[in-house]
């Protein structure tokens, strides 16, 4: 079970979060949306200690998560990720294994099963030797969901995964979800889309710094909360693209 | 031509000018690698000039340049950190202001100190003029810097490509990051004898940068860049030796000059080879 309990956030005085609560149990694929700037991705990294917490606790099977960041994987947004780096994408994925492995020693045969086959899982083994630069964003984005897979996580907390990607990706992700689902894992994700996707999501944190609504895509996704977050009036949310209707 | 290269090694300032070439040539581009993927290139030529102020205090004290210079590079690196996390101030500017003040602060120094500083080796670099005690430090510099990136190379890997991931796996990026402005400070100390601190980010990113364009692989880069480097301060110190040449703008003459071949005929990413 995670708890969050009136986590607050401020930066530099503006205040990114406020006082939001709420609890996930295990098995619970949950969505984070709310308008640019709500604090979704400052939750994410908030939930983990990435951004200091103005006050509140988070709490994963009773103990403070930050002491146990070795049960969490957490993939970032894009736009956080020099896509140029000298690196493989093989040793992307290896790198879930470096808090597991430990100082000083290099990857044995069981991590090196571990990444292939997380690899195999999101289908991008093949690429393994090419350079991460040279992919298209859905196999880089799949690359790093292996590479969350490949920690082994209790938690997964997942910045605009679908932000970019191909339908083929959107595919591949949404059954592993559903398989991690099935394992017990908790998945936390913050989202854009408000196409199908929302749809397989069990549960939804609308958010405008604040926690405006929490409960199913059905009853979250409501006129007078998309109002409430977002100050225009909008009619049947579920059926459209929030994105392609006022932010492009 | 194999008597071209061995006369030189007859004369002592030769042999220590090419050790800690060598030494320097390797050590800066694998330093430098780190600076390239992180876009913290500038980072290397402001704690240049800030280790000036340091370099004068010991100068004047009689201790070792190494601890004033030290002290003073890595306090310059956290000025910058400071004034960029108390402030709407950004980088680029926050180094501007900082290492021109720290130049300023060393030039005065000097004067008013009354050191007999030659301002011009350190500025430039004097490989010729290297002693065994210089080669000495920077060999003990080189050696604990390699090992360092050796051992912990998975985890520096991780933070340089991703810093919020490696956060969020609970690396020490705090601590990593004290690491990296040390290593850099150390280098270009190792490397004032050899090409003086205003050429010194030439040796950090000329190297590496031109590796960055053959290979895929930031390990690949290191090590293609510190043959490119150590090749670069040899040939630059040759040159030098007959040409008459002042040795650390020669160093750095040869170095951009892989650079502008790796940039025109690279296989890969070659402006004049690429496939489209």
């Amino acid at each position: 079970m995670l708890e969050v309990k009136q986590l607050a956030v401020n930066y530099r005085g503006v205040c990114g979060l406020d006082s939001v609560s709420f609890q996930v149990s295990p098995g619970q694929l949950v969505g984070i949306i709310g308008p640019n700037g709500a604090g979704k991705s400052t939750l994410l990294k908030a939930l983990l200690g990435l951004v200091p917490a103005a006050g509140g606790m988070v709490r994963y099977c009773t103990c403070p998560l930050h002491q146990q960041l070795a049960r969490v994987a957490y993939i970032p947004q894009r736009s956080q990720i020099d896509w140029d780096y000298p690196i493989t994408v093989w040793q992307v994925v290896m790198m879930a294994r470096t808090r597991q492995l430990g100082w000083f020693r290099s990857p044995g045969r069981a991590a090196k099963e571990i990444v292939r086959a997380a690899l195999e899982r999101v289908e991008v083994l093949n690429l393994r030797d090419r350079r991460i630069g040279e992919l298209s964003g859905g196999q880089q984005q799949r690359v790093f969901l292996a590479r969350a897979l490949a920690q082994q996580a209790d938690l997964f907390l997942l910045d605009e995964p679908f932000t970019g990607v191909d339908k083929k990706t959107e595919a591949v992700m949404l059954e592993v979800f559903e398989e991690l689902r099935l394992q017990g894992k908790i998945l936390l994700l913050s989202t854009h889309e408000w196409g199908q996707s929302l749809h397989q999501l069990d549960r939804l944190l609308l958010l405008n710094q604040g926690l405006i609504a929490d409960g199913s895509p059905q009853q979250v996704m409501t006129p007078e909360n998309l109002h409430q977050a977002y100050g225009v009036h909008l009619g049947n949310p579920l059926h459209q693209d929030l994105e392609t209707t006022f932010f492009c | 031509m194999l008597n071209l290269l061995l006369e030189p090694l007859s004369y002592e300032f030769m042999r220590n000018a090419i050790a800690i070439s060598v030494l320097v040539g390797v050590l800066c581009p694998v330093v430098g690698s780190y600076l390239i993927v992180q876009r913290m290139a500038m980072l290397g030529d402001v704690i240049a000039h800030c280790v000036l102020p340091g370099l004068s205090i010991s100068f004047f004290l009689g201790i070792d340049i190494l601890i004033g210079a030290f002290g003073s590079g890595i306090l310059g690196a956290f000025l910058i950190a400071w004034i960029r996390s108390q402030s709407r101030v950004k980088a680029d500017a926050a180094m501007a202001l900082t290492f021109s003040t720290f130049f300023a602060l060393g030039v005065t120094l000097i004067t008013v100190l009354k050191n007999k500083l030659d301002l011009d080796s350190f500025l430039f670099g004097d490989v010729l003029g290297a002693t065994p005690h210089d080669i000495q430090r920077t060999l003990v510099i080189t050696g604990l810097i390699l090992l360092v990136i050796k051992l912990f190379y998975k985890e520096l890997l991780f933070y340089t490509f991703d810093k919020t991931g490696a956060q969020a796996i609970g690396l020490p990026i705090n601590t990593i990051y004290f690491g990296f402005m040390a290593a850099i400070t150390l280098t270009i100390i190792a490397s004032m004898q050899a090409v003086g601190v205003i050429l010194v980010i030439s040796l950090l990113v000329g190297p590496a940068l031109t590796a960055y364009l053959l290979v895929k692989e930031l390990h690949q880069m290191m090590m293609v860049g510190a043959m490119l480097g150590a090749l670069s301060s040899v040939s630059g110190v040759y040159l030098s030796y007959y040409h008459n040449l002042p040795s650390g703008p020669a160093i750095v003459l040869v170095s951009s000059s892989l650079f502008l071949l790796a940039l025109l005929f690279s296989p890969s990413q070659g402006i004049l080879t690429r496939s489209h």
